[in-house]
C-alpha cells in the first residue's frame, strides 16, 4: 500500500512522516509519536477514550485519517500541562475525584476543553450534554461535571 | 462516622486523601497494557466464527501467510502440537482455546494472525478462509434441558445433556410445608438478563517470551495476576513455563468489574505465538470482541415465591433459577459455591424457611457468568427478594417502607444466622431506611404522588432494602481451583521512615494506592506522604486472589492492617530499648510510643525505624518489616437503603430518574472520597442494566447489543446527580471494622428503580416488568399491550 506525506503540528511541535492513507489519526499519535495519553476504548466512535483537539475541534480520532489532518494542529492530553503546569480542568478531575479507573480521563478532559473554549460557564446541563459523546463506566460522572465546574471558575 | 484518629498530614483513616494514582493519570501518563511497547514487537488478530455452532471443515492460510506483514497463523492444530488447544476455566470446566472440529458460539476464536502492524494482522484476518458445516444451535436454556436436545458438550466423556451443575441451599421441606401452611403466597417469574462489564479498556496482553532464559513476561488485563500465573504453570507446565519463569504484570487497569477475572483463549494464543515466533506479541481487543466473546454477567432465570402471613409477616422464601452459562463454566465463582453467593437471597429479613436451587446449564452463547459489579449472584439474589417484598406489599395494600419495616432483622439479632446458611456480622437496616425516607422526604413524596395520579401524570417511588454479601473469603469454604482466599500485604520500613507496601490485590481505579497506604497511616501513623503502595507484580508482590467481589478491602485490607500491627510490636520492642524501660511502660498514639504519663518521653515511629538499621538491641533481627497473609473469619455484610423517584412520559415510555438517594454502610469507612466515588459508580452500573443494557441473541445465535451501537451504555445525559448518605455499622470480626463497598450499588440500585416505575404504573395493574426498563416495554405496559 502506497503512502503519503503529512505534517502536523501535535502540541505546537510539528510532526512529519510518511503513512498509510488508511493509518487512524489515534494510532498515528499512540504509535508513532508514542502519545499514549490518547486511549482507544471501541472501533465504533461512541466511547470517546481518544477525543483529541483537531484545530479546536473536539474529534474521535478514531474516526480521523491521519492523512486528514495534515496541515492541521492537533492538541492532546500531553499538551494540556503548560511548563509543569497543570490545566485548570486536570486540577478540577483530581481535586473533585472525577476519574477513577484513569482510561476515559484524557478524553474526558479534552473534550471538556472544547466545551470550555466554546461556552466559558456552562450550566451542568450543558456540561452533560457536552461530554455525552464520551463513555465513563467508573464515576457515574457526577464528579466529572463537578471537574468541570471547578475548572469553569478557575478559567 | 469513622471517628479521625489521626491529622490530616497524616491521612488514615476516614480522611478524604487525594489520589496518589491522579497525577500521572491527569497527564496521560498511565500505563495501561496497550501503552507497552517491545522492541520487535508483533501485534495479533484474531479470526472469528459467524456462526454459533458449526462443525469446522477446513482452515485455509495460504493467502494470509502471502500477506505483506503476516508472520505467522495459529489453529487450533498449531496448539495441538503443545497440547495447549484446550485450557480449564477458573470452573474447573474446559473451553477450547482453539477449535479444531466445532465452533460453539458466535464470535468465538478460531485462528490467530500474527503481524508486524495491527493493520497488517487485520488485513490477514481477512484472508483466512475457513469452511463450516452449521449444526443445530441450542439458544433457549430451558429448550437445552428438555429430553431430546441436542447435546452440546459432546468433548465431555458422560455429559448426557445440557446440565452443568445443580445447586440448592436451605431446607426444602420446611420450606415447602411453610408454603402450604401460608395465609398469603405470591410467585414472580424475573429474567436478570446477560449483560457485559464493558469496562473502557478492552481486554489485552503483551507477551514476551525470552528462550534462552526460558523466562515469560506478561502484561496482562488481570484483576488476580498470581492466580492468572499459577493457573499458566499448571496448565503450561509441560512445555517449560515454570510458576518461577512466569512474571505477570498487571499496570494500569481501566476499569475490571469483574470482565478482568477469567483466563479468556486471547491470552493463551498470545502466550503460544510468543514462544511460536520468538517475538513478543501484542493482543488489544476491539471493543466488539468484548462484548461479543468476552465473559457476560447474569442470564438467570428465576422463579421466585414468598409465603407470609397477611399481617404482612415474611415466613418462608423458594427461587428456582436456570443459569445459562453459555457453552462452558467459565464463571469465576468459588470452587464450592457454583451459583455464587445466592444464599443471600433472603436479603435482610428473618425467613423461618428457605429454599434456593439453581441449576446451570449449557448453550451455545459465549461462556461467562462472571459478576458485573458485585459479589457473586449478588445481584440477582436482591433484585429477587426485592422484587418481591413490594409484589407482597402490593398484594396486602401495605406501604413498601411500612413492610421492611416489620421484617427487619433487628439490630440487636447480629450475628444473625440466615436460614440458608450465612452469618451476617453486623446491621441495622432499618437505621438506614429511616435515613433514607427522611432524606428524600418520603412522606411528602407519597403524597405528590397521590396529586399527580389523579392528574394523570406517572410518577412511581421505589425502595430498595439490599444485604451484600462480600469478602470472599474464609479458607475453609472459599478456594479458586483449590487456590485459598486468603490475601495479603507485605511492608517494608526503610530506615529514614518511609514506607513501601504490596499488596496481594489489583487496583482497577478502586484507588488502591491511596487507601492501602491510608490503612498504613491510620495503623503506623505514618504520613500519607511517605508512603509507596504497589501492587499487580508477580515478581514482586505477595501471593493474593486479587481484586473482585469487593474483596479488597476485606481481604488485603485486613492483611494491611495486621502487617502493620507486627511493624508496630516491634517498633515497641525498639522504643523500649531505646527509652530504656519495660515495653509494658509504653503507650501508643498515632506516630509514636511513650512513656506512660510522660509524654515527652518519645521515640517516634521514623526514629524507632532508624534505629532498626542503626541501633536493634542485641538479640533482634534487624529491620523493620512484615507480611501478613490474611484469612477472613467470615465474609462482611454491608448493607443500604435506596429510594428512587421516576416520572415516565406517558406518551413514550421514556422513564426518567428525578432523584434516588443512597445510603450505604459499608462500615468503617477509610476514604470518605473514594467511598462516594464508588457509590456513584455502582449506582450508575446498576442503573444500566435497569434500564438500557442487554445482550440477547436471535434463534440462530446471532448476536444483539454486540457493539456500542446497540449496547447502550449511560452517558452522562441518562445518569442522575446521585445523592448520597451513610450509616456505620463497623464489622465487628474486621481488624478495621471496614465491609467493602464497590458493588452495593450495583446490587441494591436495580430493584429501586425497577420498584418505582412498577409503582408508577400499579393502578394501571401492572405487577413486575423485566429489565431494561426501555421505552418501548414501559410504553407497552402503559398501553396494555
Amino acid at each position: 500500500m502506497g503512502t503519503q506525506s503529512i505534517s502536523i503540528t501535535v502540541n505546537g511541535v510539528e510532526k512529519t512522516g510518511e503513512v498509510e492513507p488508511r493509518l487512524l489519526l489515534v494510532h498515528f499519535i499512540r504509535e508513532d509519536l508514542g502519545l499514549t495519553g490518547t486511549h482507544i476504548g471501541c472501533d465504533t466512535t461512541h466511547c470517546g477514550a481518544c477525543t483529541v483537539i483537531l484545530d479546536g475541534q473536539a474529534v474521535k480520532s478514531c474516526t480521523v485519517f491521519t492523512v486528514q489532518a495534515s496541515g492541521k494542529e492537533v492538541l492532546t492530553i500531553e499538551g494540556m500541562t503548560t511548563n509543569g503546569e497543570l490545566h485548570p480542568l486536570q486540577a478540577g478531575f483530581m481535586e473533585e475525584h472525577g476519574l477513577q479507573c484513569g482510561f476515559c480521563t484524557p478524553g474526558m478532559i479534552m473534550v471538556s476543553h472544547a466545551l470550555l473554549q466554546e461556552n466559558s460557564n456552562p450550566s451542568e446541563e450543558e456540561i452533560r450534554f457536552g461530554i455525552s459523546g464520551n463513555l465513563c463506566r467508573c464515576t457515574g460522572y457526577v464528579n466529572i461535571v463537578k471537574a468541570v465546574q471547578y475548572a469553569a471558575n478557575k478559567i | 462516622m469513622t471517628e479521625l484518629k489521626t491529622s490530616v498530614e497524616i491521612g488514615g483513616m476516614g480522611h478524604s486523601v487525594k489520589r496518589k494514582e491522579d497525577p500521572r493519570f491527569i497527564r496521560g501518563r498511565g500505563n495501561y497494557v496497550d501503552d507497552v511497547v517491545r522492541p520487535g514487537m508483533l501485534y495479533m488478530a484474531i479470526v472469528r466464527s459467524p456462526y454459533a455452532h458449526a462443525k469446522i471443515l477446513s482452515i485455509n492460510s495460504e493467502k494470509a501467510l502471502a500477506h505483506p506483514g503476516v508472520a505467522a497463523v495459529i489453529t487450533g492444530e498449531t496448539l495441538k502440537e503443545y497440547n495447549l488447544h484446550w485450557m480449564p476455566t477458573l470452573m474447573s470446566d474446559t473451553q477450547m482455546v482453539l477449535p479444531i472440529e466445532k465452533v460453539m458460539y458466535q464470535a468465538q476464536e478460531v485462528a490467530a494472525v500474527i503481524a508486524t502492524s495491527r493493520y497488517a494482522a487485520a488485513d490477514g484476518v481477512e484472508l483466512v478462509e475457513v469452511e463450516y458445516e452449521p449444526l443445530e444451535v441450542v439458544i433457549d436454556p430451558f429448550k437445552a434441558l428438555e429430553p431430546g436436545a441436542p447435546v452440546l458438550r459432546t468433548d465431555k466423556e458422560g455429559q448426557k445433556d445440557n446440565r452443568i451443575f445443580h445447586w440448592e441451599a436451605g431446607d426444602k421441606a420446611a420450606t415447602d410445608k411453610a408454603f402450604k401452611d401460608a395465609e398469603v403466597t405470591i410467585a414472580q417469574d424475573i429474567y436478570i438478563p446477560r449483560i457485559h462489564v464493558a469496562s473502557i479498556e478492552t481486554c489485552g496482553i503483551v507477551a514476551e517470551f525470552d528462550s534462552v532464559e526460558g523466562q515469560l513476561t506478561l502484561w496482562m488485563t488481570s484483576q488476580a495476576p498470581h492466580a492468572h500465573r499459577t493457573v499458566f504453570a499448571l496448565v503450561a507446565g509441560h512445555v517449560g513455563l515454570s510458576e518461577e519463569k512466569i512474571r505477570i504484570i498487571s499496570p494500569d487497569i481501566g476499569g475490571g468489574f469483574g470482565g478482568k477475572v477469567p483466563i479468556y483463549p486471547g491470552y493463551v494464543i498470545a502466550i503460544a505465538a510468543a514462544v511460536v515466533t520468538g517475538a513478543p506479541i501484542k493482543w488489544v481487543e476491539h471493543r466488539r470482541e468484548n462484548l461479543q466473546a468476552d465473559s457476560f454477567g447474569r442470564d438467570y432465570h428465576m422463579h421466585a415465591e414468598l409465603a407470609a402471613d397477611k399481617d404482612g409477616t415474611m415466613k418462608a422464601l423458594r427461587i428456582k433459577t436456570i443459569a445459562d452459562h453459555g457453552y462452558t463454566d467459565a464463571a469465576c465463582n468459588p470452587a464450592k459455591w457454583p451459583a455464587g453467593l445466592f444464599a443471600v437471597a433472603t436479603g435482610s429479613y428473618p425467613f423461618e424457611a428457605a429454599f434456593c436451587e439453581v441449576d446451570g446449564v449449557y448453550t451455545n452463547k459465549p461462556p461467562g457468568g462472571i459478576a458485573y459489579r458485585c459479589s457473586f449472584r449478588v445481584t440477582e439474589a436482591v433484585h429477587a427478594i426485592e422484587r418481591l417484598v413490594d409484589i407482597l406489599a402490593d398484594d396486602l395494600g401495605m406501604d413498601p417502607a411500612e413492610l421492611r419495616m416489620k421484617n427487619f432483622i433487628p439490630p440487636e439479632a447480629f450475628p444473625y444466622k440466615s436460614v440458608l446458611g450465612l452469618e451476617y456480622d453486623s446491621g441495622n437496616y432499618a437505621g438506614a431506611l429511616k435515613l433514607a425516607m427522611e432524606k428524600i422526604g418520603y412522606q411528602d413524596l407519597l403524597k405528590e404522588q397521590k396529586e399527580k395520579r389523579e392528574r394523570g401524570e406517572l410518577m412511581g417511588i421505589g425502595i430498595s432494602s439490599f444485604t451484600e454479601v462480600v469478602g470472599a473469603g474464609p479458607s475453609k469454604d472459599f478456594d479458586i481451583l483449590g487456590l485459598k482466599m486468603f490475601d495479603s500485604a507485605e511492608i517494608r520500613i526503610h530506615p529514614t521512615g518511609k514506607v513501601l507496601v504490596r499488596i496481594g490485590v489489583q487496583s482497577q481505579g478502586q484507588g488502591h494506592e491511596t487507601t492501602f497506604g491510608q490503612i498504613v497511616a491510620e495503623e503506623l501513623g505514618i504520613p500519607i506522604a511517605d508512603i509507596k503502595v504497589e501492587h499487580g507484580d508477580t515478581d514482586t508482590a505477595p501471593y493474593g486472589l486479587g481484586t473482585y467481589a469487593s474483596r479488597s478491602t476485606p481481604v488485603a485490607g485486613a492483611a494491611t492492617a495486621m502487617a502493620s500491627r507486627k511493624i508496630r510490636d516491634k517498633a515497641k520492642k525498639i522504643a523500649a530499648y531505646l527509652l530504656e524501660v519495660n515495653e509494658d511502660d509504653l503507650d501508643w498514639e498515632p506516630g509514636k510510643f511513650f512513656v506512660k504519663g510522660v509524654p515527652d518521653k518519645a521515640k517516634t515511629i521514623q526514629e524507632i525505624a532508624f534505629a532498626a538499621y542503626t541501633n536493634h538491641p542485641q538479640g533482634m533481627e534487624a529491620g523493620l518489616e512484615s507480611v501478613s497473609y490474611y484469612d477472613p473469619p467470615n465474609m462482611t455484610f454491608p448493607f443500604g437503603s435506596y429510594i428512587c423517584v421516576v416520572d415516565i412520559d406517558s406518551g413514550t415510555g421514556q422513564v426518567k430518574i428525578r432523584r434516588f438517594i443512597a445510603v450505604d454502610d459499608c462500615g468503617n469507612i477509610i476514604n470518605p472520597m473514594i467511598v462516594e466515588g464508588q457509590i456513584h459508580g455502582g449506582l450508575t452500573m446498576g442503573m444500566a442494566p435497569a434500564l438500557m443494557e442487554e445482550i440477547s441473541y436471535d434463534e440462530e445465535g446471532n448476536i444483539y447489543g454486540g457493539s456500542f451501537m446497540e449496547y447502550l451504555m449511560p452517558t452522562a445525559m441518562e445518569t442522575p446527580n446521585w445523592e448520597t448518605a451513610k450509616t456505620t455499622t463497623p464489622s465487628p470480626h474486621h481488624p478495621i471494622g471496614a465491609k467493602g463497598v464497590g458493588e452495593s450499588a450495583t446490587v441494591g440500585a436495580p430493584p429501586a428503580i425497577v420498584n418505582a416505575v412498577v409503582d408508577a404504573l400499579s393502578h394501571l395493574g401492572v405487577r413486575h416488568l423485566e429489565i431494561p426498563l426501555t421505552p418501548e416495554k414501559v410504553w407497552r405496559a402503559i398501553n396494555g399491550l
